[in-house]
């Protein structure tokens, strides 16, 4: 019975209602005005319901959409009917503490305090939203905000007559220009076109309606207005903005009447709700109020001060300064950083914080509170690997487990599930910390609660249990620059206290384990779940949407550990059951029947029956895959790696998202157990040299500094030819460049002949895992040329880099040459050198991030509403086409192989 | 055979037909050809965009995320015989802003036979570097008495330019008017016709007449001739396509320019377009990265829809959003509210950050399909 009442207020509810907002524009502020209406209405609506069913309502479920918004600027008028009081004392509170009447602080306008009711709506603190209340000022002021329209107003209209200042015949042509160049090029061109207009109008002379002189009218910055050396008064401006017809209004682009250019200088003035400006009660039990508050204060005081002196007869001066000192104050009251007149300040001297500078920039209310959100039921951790864990799993630690929640609606089939958390409490594993009354009141269940709470539940109440095994979680690391820095992962609760996932997923979030946090979050809807698990789960973001290539793959050990697998390794057949029992198999009817298996065999176990696969290894060796068993090659980093070679993808490709993350899951703890059982280790040894290796990599250095030694005789006595397009110095640059890089690579070379190709660095190199054969050249032979900006280093003392050589030496130490090798250590000056080239590397990545983040939030602002229609096309929030089908052949790029079809395969599996 | 293949021409794009016919073997059976291509027409479908998927979101993504990992201030050194260009990031920043000038504006003419054989390629390279006035003057002095200005030619460059003084002094009249000139051996003598001219004038008057411009085409600063599968391509920095391709000599097809706003008055949006698709993704490729080619395509489309390169920029394609609040979420929000409401604007919620903005579904994706049902009362 309660529950097809519930579902039957949910559905009339839905039905969605117009609402439009109006934005306030004078005090730039959410008019709350039609949002009261609304609460109001819904309320009305529920207490029906209550009356008539005769049970609680089990939830307040009004579902409304806001339809649009309408943005306008608010007239006297309009300012009068919003506003619930009129403000007439600057004072804020009395003697008790209790607001004043037609204060700042005045209940009508909203409550901030616990205990007081509103006396506008008669709601509570933070049940009643606030409402508006106004001033009436002395005199009129201007709004800074609109003086640049105010100047072009007075500028093309009629100091008479108000009329525009183009003769009649020609209105209407102007008109039909507007508008069509308003339907065809859109608003911003239209306004670029009536500043042209407006323009043209300033030299006008003669009103070309009345015959009325025209004079000329300049703006001394920010607020005053002089016509040909004498100041106008606002007064006398707002009595020629009034005089100004709807329809020449029209042309300057102002929607009259609904926006009268006069309503541009003020009159009243609009007090926001104290909501809006709430005041903070110090320890002491002192108020500090809120920056507008102070400002506002000294508007009405000021204001209050000039009506007095008004009606006491006051001579001019005295009322003019108090009119200058009320527009200062109401021009800084709409934004503190005009720059021709001093920001109002604290007491303490820091600049007040008021309107604009509460709108603007990424701290201001847009960016920061409207386009960003903050959420509950979220925690953050550092994170540490475990290879054990599934690639979709994320290990929660216990403490955080009992602190989220996940909301569980009981029924009749599930309350004695449900129960049982109840009972366990919030202290132990999978209990319980809320239960929610159907009217939406929150209990905690304590120890002494939790009887009762067993007691009351019922169906229709919802538990908060803990998080548990295969709950969902979305699992974050930022900076988040793509979608799968935010994947759907499966809790798995874990003892210890860090998050913990797999390290074959760093890669997506661009993570590691040297202090990295991440942010996990509980969807809390079924809704949000069920999104989550199907569009962001870590197997539906396998293929990256950037390049059409599996983005997940082996990483670090699990490649070297696959690559001694399959490169000649072999164990005995129980040895082998052992390690593949390790990852998960269970299966073992596809290890050859025989004492000794070979490595490619136990590999082949994982592998499908029905997959075959041609690649290439990372040193251009073939990879044959025939039937589910690994023929020919081995495995290495262009196969398994992410980001590379087509071995994943196509088994994505044929098996799709769920087998392929467990494939991976199991080849990576495959490579893992294998290393475990085998031993693996990195040692100073590997980068010995035999003595023949380390007198050839010597020989190869002493020639090329031999060679550049010639070369800088000749270059000095003249003997070396230009290259084309570069002087001799140039020349000479580069050619000592290419000898010397020659060298390096030529050490790397004997490097390379002469290493033990089993150590283990080299396996490291070899597999793809970690490091190259540079690295190790590196630290075995010679470090090489230290370049800056493509260039030897050249910068440092006249002539010279260090003063330790002699002045417009060009040979390859004194341009940092480091002729030493890391294991051997380097000389003073060499080091500084390698110094030079790494805080130089460092000031780069300093300044780019910056750069290139500017440079993605201007895209993605750009491109944030571009989607792909049910036609195939894709089209911006205003439905503009802009690509008739997305990427001229509407394939998905996360669906595609390296951005195509692979015709190849499809071939070669027909024939 | 044919015949197959037109059967699926309205089905699959035209590329991936062309792949086809490249890879099948020749005299393939017919029923095995028709299986392919039903294969590859099956995976095409599956390989479809979705309806609502926020594809340019992904192509933001795509872009900006290697954009954090590439270098800045990188120029090109590769091989001695290439030019610097800006490439990296500053390069993608320049493109999406839609700057008027590049950093580095550069060219690359290719040439007609003979010329492409490599003959004469030399003097037609020097032939298009512009040469100024003061490449091919000593010096500029200013008689204070007089008012006038001296200016003395230097014979030998003059030579190799086979220029001579009267020729010199003919251009400078062509191009500055209201001057008297006067010309000895190597002497040229400027002075104004106006009467009264002011020390400062001169001043202002010398230095434009450095800037003459005497021979070649105006802004190639540099020429570089160079052998490129056979043929000779001449690089060139600094830029002028409209010019360079109405020379003799000059393959206008293939000749090209970094400069997108050029090419976009020389040779309209659609060159425009493909040139910042082929720029941004050279220097992407050139970091190492992999980008899709969709992506960079979307973002070039976005920035010419309006049939002009429009900058990914506040003054550029985010100032044409429809929405008011989309626009004031970007930059300088106070002056797009104010905007807004001066001219009434209604903001119907169409786009992604409104609907952020008030806690509602974002009509992108899963926000998009509705359910409309018609429920009973009771």
């Amino acid at each position: 019975m309660a529950e097809s009442k519930n579902k039957d207020e949910a559905v009339k509810a839905t039905a969605i209602k117009e609402e439009s907002k109006k934005i306030d524009e004078s005090v730039k502020a959410v008019s709350e005005t039609s949002e009261a209406k609304e609460d109001k209405e819904a309320t009305k609506t529920d207490a029906k319901k209550e009356k008539e069913s005769g049970i609680e309502p089990q939830e307040v479920a009004i579902y409304k959409q806001v339809k649009n918004i309408t943005f306008s600027v608010l007239g006297p008028t309009m300012i009068k009917d919003i506003a619930s009081a009129k403000i007439v004392t600057p004072e804020l509170y009395d003697k008790e503490g209790y607001p004043v009447d037609g204060g700042l602080m005045d209940i009508r306008l909203g409550v901030i305090d616990p205990g007081l009711r509103c006396k506008t709506c008669g709601s509570k603190l933070k049940e009643c939203i606030g409402h508006f209340g106004y001033i009436e000022l002395a005199r009129p002021i201007i709004h800074v905000k609109f003086v640049s329209v105010i100047v072009a107003l007075l500028k093309a209209s009629c100091r008479d007559c108000g009329r525009i200042l183009i003769p009649k015949n020609k209105i209407e042509k102007y008109k039909e220009m507007l508008d069509s160049l308003d339907k065809e090029k859109g608003v911003e061109e239209k306004r670029v076109k009536i500043r042209g207009i407006i323009a043209s109008l300033k030299t006008v002379a003669k009103c070309p309606h009345c015959n009325a002189k025209q004079k000329k009218i300049s703006l001394e910055k920010p607020t005053t207005f002089i016509e040909e050396d004498k100041r106008i008064s606002p007064i006398e401006i707002r009595a020629r903005l009034e005089k100004i017809p709807d329809d020449d209004v029209q042309l300057f682009g102002i929607v009259a009447p609904k926006v009268r250019p006069e309503w541009m200088v003020l009159t009243l003035l609009p007090i926001p709700p104290v909501t809006m400006r709430p005041s903070i009660t110090l320890e002491s039990g002192e108020r500090s109020e809120d920056d507008l508050t102070h400002k506002l204060g000294d508007i009405v005081r000021i204001n209050q001060r000039l009506f007095e002196n008004i009606n006491a007869g006051a001579p001019e001066i005295i009322v003019e300064d108090l009119w200058d000192l009320l527009q200062y104050h109401i021009t800084t009251y709409f934004d503190n950083a005009i720059a021709q007149l001093p920001p109002a300040r604290h007491r303490s001297g820091q600049p007040l914080k008021t309107l604009t500078e509460r709108i603007k920039s990424k701290e201001g209310r847009i960016r920061h509170n409207l386009a960003g959100k903050r959420t509950n039921f979220c925690a953050r951790t550092v994170i540490s690997p475990d290879p054990m864990l599934e690639l979709n799993e994320v290990g929660v630690p216990n403490v955080i487990a009992m602190k989220l929640t996940v909301p569980e609606r009981v029924n009749s089939w599930n309350i004695n599930y449900l129960k049982k958390f109840v009972e366990r409490g919030p202290k132990k594993h999978p209990g319980a910390n809320y239960i929610i009354r159907p009217d939406g009141k929150k209990k905690k269940i304590t120890d002494e609660t939790k009887e009762a709470s067993l007691e009351e539940i019922q169906p229709g109440y919802t538990v908060e249990r803990h998080l548990m095994d295969g709950d969902i979680a979305i699992f974050n690391r930022q900076p988040s620059l793509h979608r799968m820095s935010m994947m759907c992962h499966r809790v798995k609760v874990l003892p210890g206290k860090t998050l913990r996932l797999n390290p074959a997923v760093c890669h997506p979030y661009n993570a590691d384990f040297d202090g990295d946090e991440m942010n996990l979050h509980i969807p809390q809807t079924e809704e949000a779940r069920v999104e989550a698990e199907i569009l962001m789960e870590v197997q539906t973001q396998l293929i990256s949407l950037r390049y059409g290539l599996s983005i997940i793959g082996c990483v670090q050990d699990a490649l070297s550990g696959n690559y001694l697998l399959t490169k000649g390794m072999s164990m005995s057949r129980n040895e082998a059951i052992d390690l593949l029992a390790a990852i998960g198999v269970e299966d073992f009817s596809r290890l050859p029947r025989k004492e000794i298996v070979d490595g490619k065999e136990i590999f082949s176990v994982l592998i499908p029956e029905d997959f075959s696969f041609v690649g290439k290894t990372k040193t251009n060796e073939e990879v044959v895959i025939k039937n589910g068993k690994l023929i020919e090659g081995f495995m290495d980093r262009s196969n398994l790696g992410e980001g590379s070679g087509l071995l994943l993808r196509n088994i994505h490709q044929k098996y799709k998202k769920d087998f392929t993350i467990q494939l991976l899951g199991k080849i990576f703890r495959l490579g893992i157990e294998v290393l475990l059982r085998r031993g693996f280790t990195c040692a100073v040894s590997d980068t010995d040299l035999p003595e023949i290796a380390r007198i050839k990599v010597q020989e190869t250095l002493d020639n090329a500094k031999n060679d550049v030694n010639n070369l800088i005789n000749d270059f000095k006595e003249g003997k070396m030819e230009a290259l084309p397009g570069r002087d001799i110095e140039e020349t000479v640059e580069v050619r000592i460049l290419e000898i010397l890089n020659k060298a390096r690579n030529d050490t790397g070379e004997v490097i390379a002949n002469f290493a033990d190709k089993n150590s283990h660095t080299m396996i490291m190199a070899q597999s793809g895992a970690r490091g190259n054969l540079l690295n190790l050249a590196q630290m075995a032979a010679c470090v090489g040329q230290q370049a800056m900006r493509g260039k030897r280093i050249e910068k440092g003392f006249e002539g010279r880099t260090l003063s330790a050589y002699k002045k417009f030496d060009l040979g390859p130490d004194a341009r940092g040459f480091i002729s030493n090798r890391f294991k051997t250590g380097l000389t003073p000056t060499e080091f500084f050198f390698g110094a030079m080239t790494g805080r130089d590397s460092l000031m780069d990545t300093a300044l780019r991030t910056p750069k290139s983040g500017y440079l993605y939030r201007r895209l993605a602002n750009a491109m944030q509403d571009l989607n792909v229609g049910y036609d195939g096309t894709v089209r911006d929030s205003s439905h503009k086409i802009i690509q008739f089908e997305y990427g001229e052949d509407r394939m998905d790029v996360s669906k595609s192989e390296k951005g195509a079809i692979n015709v190849k395969r499809i071939i070669s599996m027909v024939i | 055979m044919d015949n197959i293949f037109a059967e699926y021409e309205d089905k699959l794009p035209v590329k991936i037909i062309e792949d086809i016919k490249n890879n099948i073997p020749k005299g393939i059976a017919q029923n095995k050809l028709r299986k392919i291509l039903e294969l590859v027409l099956e995976e095409y479908e599956n390989a479809k965009v979705h309806p609502g998927e926020a594809v340019g979101l992904v192509s933001a993504e795509s872009i900006g995320e290697p954009g954090t990992q590439m270098t800045l201030n990188t120029f090109h050194f590769a091989g001695v015989a290439e030019m610097n260009v800006t490439l990296g990031l500053p390069r993608i920043i320049e493109i999406l802003d839609g700057r008027e000038t590049p950093d580095t504006p550069a060219m690359e003419i290719y040439l007609k036979a003979p010329y492409s054989g490599g003959k004469d390629i030399r003097e037609f390279a020097l032939s298009l570097k512009e040469t100024k006035l003061s490449n091919i003057a000593d010096e500029f002095s200013i008689s204070l008495i007089n008012s006038e200005i001296e200016i003395k030619l230097n014979k030998e460059k003059m030579k190799a330019h086979s220029l001579t003084t009267p020729k010199v002094a003919a251009i400078i009249a062509k191009q500055i008017k209201g001057l008297n000139i006067r010309e000895s051996e190597e002497l040229i003598i400027l002075k104004s016709r106006a009467k009264e001219e002011s020390l400062n004038e001169i001043y202002k008057a010398k230095e434009k007449i450095k800037d003459v411009h005497i021979k070649g085409v105006k802004g190639i600063s540099q020429v570089l001739p160079i052998k490129r599968n056979d043929e000779y391509v001449i690089i060139t920095s600094g830029s002028n396509l409209a010019d360079v391709i109405q020379l003799e000599g000059v393959d206008p097809y293939r000749t090209t320019t970094n400069n997108i706003i050029e090419v976009q008055q020389v040779l309209g949006i659609e060159a425009a377009r493909q040139l910042i698709i082929n720029e941004v993704f050279k220097v992407i490729e050139n970091q190492g990265f992999n980008v899709d080619i969709r992506h960079i395509m979307l973002v070039a489309d976005t920035m010419c829809v309006s049939g002009k390169v429009k900058g990914i920029t506040r003054y550029g394609v985010v100032s044409e959003k429809a929405s008011a609040l989309a626009r004031a979420s970007f930059e300088t929000p106070i002056k797009h509210i104010i905007n807004a409401a001066l001219i009434g604007e209604i903001d119907q919620l169409e786009s992604v950050v409104e609907n952020v903005m008030l806690n509602q579904a974002v009509p992108i994706g899963t926000g998009i399909p509705q359910l409309i049902a018609n429920f009973k009362k009771k």
